[in-house]
């Protein structure tokens, strides 16, 4: 499509409000757990207490003669069917259990005091096993093997991503310095304020309704019948509005099947809620990812390899949790030019809760290791790390070793923003006599899709009705993020519509076209370039009528408020409504609709890694300073400057509550989230604990947008949700070793890390050049 | 028990089970599901209601504990011309992205409000520390506040008021 000057667009770079903000505000939007139904039952789960035990027996008939209870399902007494990566994974467990919270039997009653009376009921006899809850321990040959039913595992290791790319050892020998270090990401949690909620309802009919605040929802469909034996043409999936997601409700979880089984056994409808406790013990979390990495350079500061051994500590099952390698190795040998690398990656089973796609998926962890490196690699070359960084910074034109075609890109732009913001040149190195530093973190991003399926399509239909009113029927939905909203912006633009007469409908797979769902930052791409090709056939058809009922020439005729009026002749006009009816309203008339689909033009990785995932791709930078307490180690965080390549702000209020509501979710990993387990039991499973960030504990974030108007993105926009949370941890590791002089090793830098860090003297590593020593 | 109370301005007399939190009766024996819940262990402040114009966590409230008195929902703040300032300074400043915090963080907003027209930036961050939002990082919140305040002070007529 044409590119579009700024001057010309009348919508889109607009401070437009959520569509749905109203509703919100009042309270009157009914999420799932709002909704109301006559003869819902409540269910509730039986979850295991051990992390690896053997189910020897259940017997569930206390439980079964309980007033009140309509069912209770166990493995022996349902139809299921294996699903999750490698089909390691059933909703309700028969033979094994592999970490605390796994389901093993369900109950639907008539309220949740019942259900959960009737789940005391239920008796499961163990074998306990040994468990291993540390990746590395669980990688010996003699731990514990947790699928020992799988054949293609080996070990406890369920997969492999190795990457090789030129040749790291030959030009490792002609380094000036190599810097090298372990660096290791928490267990976190995506910890919407929403728990799960899911209803499941058989009609007489035998048609299965779902009510589930799930974003990949044809998949989510898919697997409900390929799972639980369903004719997938009878399922009906409506998306309630989501109360946060963050990914923790991307793709099916455990408790949905069980919805499904407990709604056919008890011939009612059934509700699942998970409590706050549930959520964090049994909804997916952020994988652990332990990152042993080296970076070296020339003389110059030219990256030269970076040569990385990892392991992803994905827990008991393989949900989504285990391809966060996919982003992780982009990082790895994608942020800034590297013309070597190498990879070694295991993903690896442990006796713990199991990784989903959280936000970042993957790219936190990585960039916490890549870009702490850049700074101890500059400081042992005697270099400013945003020196290092603006020289080796992607291009526009540049293919990465992966295949990445990077078009747009505005990295360095991002660098020299956060660097001036933040008074780099004149403050870094010397506030350690306060105990403040500053340190950076970039980051780069699919930000144009990212090709994980055999589609990355979306569908989308414009509706101009009788009235006037344009619908926009998109396959992709709302998570909060405000891509609905953007998404009726982009329509409005094309049409030429004002912003209130475009309505959304977005939330039911009986009515919305194929999409592979909200994920990998790729709604407004993706569906925005479908959403504005729908437009543009619609509005070319109004504009066809309209030619027809002014008699002029289509080429003569523009738009203008949702009015069609011949160019320099404003009383020769027709508005929308009055197009529409002049077509419909007659013997062989028509109605204005037109549908559009788009898959952005990129390919798979092959088995080596390969392909260019992603239509466009997202950079930002971000510059992070704190003060340290060295007595205590406490990090206060004075102040976070943020630089996103956004391509172009389509909605510039939505970008910044993305960014500035993704950085504190980063500011939370690095500083305070964390699920801390022992023995596979995680310790406080609640808000009290979990270190959520609250607004005393973030900064005001500064955020610049940078518009780099990329070439494939709807008027020019690329992804944006995820990049907030990506440097964080690492901007603000880097601003710890700038206060103090230590190296942080793993995150959250919680006061008695930091202080341990101090007390011992933890230090970079450098291993080659002229002084190979440690440097502070 | 019988417990009879004010919501929003209307009598409601019900029989409740002593053990009922407020959130509960609020939500499941009248239907105003306006108040979320995200913990029910008083960590999130997303049940926040005012019950006698002071902030609760109604999670931890029970429902006979407000026998006669005033409750204020998020159903109850709406005026007749649309929404209130709150409401509005929170729409249009983008301080609502997936909106389940958001009627918990308009009543502690509302409450905040009632005992200091003017807070500072610092003043609103505390007066919120209660209220969890995992989608917006604070800052537009704090903005809808600073907004809120500033256009109820000149709707009263008030001295114009420090908001540094
Ligand atoms: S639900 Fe009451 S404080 Fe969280
Ligand atoms: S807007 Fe989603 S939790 Fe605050």
């Amino acid at each position: 499509m044409p590119a579009v000057r700024a001057s010309e667009l009348q919508v889109v770079g607009r401070r437009i409000p959520k569509l749905d903000a109203p509703e919100k505000v009042t309270g009157q939007i009914a999420y799932a757990d709002d909704l109301r139904m006559s003869g819902l039952l409540e269910g509730a789960i039986l979850r295991s207490p051990h992390p690896h035990a053997r189910i020897l027996s259940i017997d569930v008939s206390d439980a079964e003669r309980l007033p009140g209870v309509r069912a209770v399902i166990h493995a022996g007494n349902v139809q299921q069917g294996c699903f999750g990566y490698g089909n390691d994974n059933v909703p309700l467990k028969g033979d094994k259990v592999r970490f605390i919270g796994d389901e093993v039997a369900a109950v639907a009653a008539v309220d949740e005091e019942v259900a959960k009376r009737a789940l005391e009921l239920i008796r499961v006899e163990y074998e306990v096993l040994p468990a291993v809850f540390d990746p590395f321990e669980a990688l010996e040959d003699s731990s514990p093997s947790i699928h020992d039913e799988l054949p293609d595992v080996d070990g406890n290791v369920s997969m492999r991503w190795d990457f090789d790319h030129g040749d790291v050892d030959a030009v490792a020998d002609r380094a000036a310095a190599i810097v090298e270090g372990r660096y290791s990401a928490p267990q976190a949690a995506p910890a919407p304020i929403e728990t799960h909620v899911v209803i499941a309802s058989f009609s007489p009919s035998g048609h299965l309704t779902v009510w589930s605040p799930v974003h990949m929802v044809f998949m989510y469909r898919k697997a409900l019948a390929d799972v639980l034996g369903l004719d997938w043409r009878k399922i009906t999936v409506i998306q309630p509005p989501v109360g946060g997601s963050f990914g923790g409700k991307i793709d099916i979880d455990t408790h949905d099947f069980i919805a499904v089984m407990l709604a056919r056994h008890a011939r009612r409808p059934v509700r699942l809620v998970m409590s706050r406790e549930e959520e964090f013990i049994g909804t997916r979390t952020r994988q652990p990812i332990h990152f042993t990495l080296r970076t070296g350079a020339d003389a110059d500061g030219n990256l030269l390899f970076r040569d990385a051994e990892v392991v992803s500590d994905n827990g008991a099952y393989n949900a989504w949790g285990s391809h966060a390698m996919l982003v992780a190795m982009n990082t790895i040998t994608s942020m800034y030019r590297v013309p070597n690398s190498r990879i070694r990656c295991a993903v690896v089973y442990t006796n713990k809760n199991y990784g989903g796609s959280v936000r970042g998926f993957g790219n936190p962890q990585a960039t916490f290791a890549v870009e702490q490196q850049m700074e101890e690699l500059a400081d042992a070359l005697g270099m400013d790390p945003m020196d290092l960084r603006l020289r080796n910074a992607n291009q526009s034109g540049d293919v990465t070793p992966q295949g990445m075609e990077i078009t747009s890109c505005g990295l360095s732009q991002c660098l020299d923003i956060v660097r001036e913001q933040s008074g780099w040149d004149r403050r870094r190195g010397k506030m350690r006599d306060r105990h403040r530093g500053l340190g950076a973190a970039a980051f780069i991003h699919v930000g144009g899709g990212a090709r994980i399926y055999g589609s990355d399509g979306c569908g989308a239909i414009v509706k101009v009705d009788e009235s006037g009113q344009v619908t926009l029927i998109s396959g992709s939905s709302e998570l909060g993020q405000g891509s609905e909203t953007a998404l009726a912006m982009i329509v409005a633009e094309e049409m030429g519509v004002p912003i209130e007469s475009v309505h959304v409908v977005n939330s039911n797979t009986d009515i919305k076209p194929w999409d592979v769902g909200v994920h990998a930052s790729r709604t407004t791409f993706v569906a925005g370039n479908a959403a504005r090709m729908a437009a543009a056939a619609a509005r070319d058809k109004i504009l066809e009528a309209a030619a027809d009922l002014l008699d002029a020439r289509a080429g003569d005729l523009r738009i203008r408020e949702g009015v069609v009026e011949v160019a320099g002749e404003p009383d020769r006009q027709i508005e929308f409504g009055r197009a529409v009816r002049r077509r419909l309203l007659r013997e062989e008339g028509s109605v204005v609709m037109a549908t559009a689909f788009y898959d952005p033009p990129t390919h798979h990785q092959d088995k080596d890694y390969r392909g260019n995932i992603s239509a466009a791709y997202g950079f930002g930078a971000h510059v992070a300073e704190v003060e340290v307490d060295p007595g205590t180690g406490m990090v206060r965080l004075l102040n976070l400057w943020t630089a996103h390549d956004v391509g172009r702000a389509i909605n510039p209020m939505s970008c910044e509550g993305q960014i500035e509501g993704g950085a504190a979710m980063g500011v939370g990993l690095a500083l305070s989230e964390e699920l801390v387990m022992f023995d596979g039991q995680i310790a406080a499973p609640n808000f009290h604990d979990y270190g959520l960030p609250t607004a005393v504990d973030v900064p005001r974030t500064v955020v610049n947008l940078v518009e780099t108007i990329d070439p494939l993105g709807p008027f020019g926009a690329k992804g944006v949700g995820e990049g907030g949370i990506i440097p964080p941890p690492a901007a603000i590791a880097n601003a710890i070793a700038d206060a103090t002089g230590v190296r942080p090793r793993e995150y959250p830098m919680r006061p008695w890390k930091v202080k341990h860090w101090i007390d011992s003297g933890e230090r970079s590593h450098v291993v080659a050049g002229k002084e190979a020593s440690e440097h502070g | 028990m019988r417990v009879a109370l004010e919501i929003n301005g209307d009598d409601y007399a019900r029989d409740v089970e002593p053990d009922l939190t407020l959130l509960s009766f609020l939500r499941d024996v009248l239907g105003l599901t306006g108040t979320k819940w995200g913990c029910l262990t008083g960590d999130c402040g997303a049940c926040t209601v005012l019950v006698d114009g002071k902030p609760v966590v109604s999670c931890l409230q029970l429902a006979c504990q407000a026998q006669g008195r005033e409750v204020t929902t998020v159903e109850g703040l709406e005026t007749p011309g649309g929404l209130d300032e709150v409401q509005a300074a929170f729409v249009s400043n983008g301080a609502t992205q997936c909106g389940f915090c958001t009627p918990g963080m308009v009543m502690s907003v509302e409450a905040l409000l009632r005992t200091n027209p003017s807070p500072n930036e610092a003043e609103i961050r505390e007066a919120l520390a209660g209220n969890l939002c995992r989608c917006t990082g604070y800052s537009k919140i704090v903005d809808a506040v600073l907004q809120a305040a500033a256009e109820r002070r000149s709707a009263v007529g008030s001295p114009a008021a420090d908001v540094s």
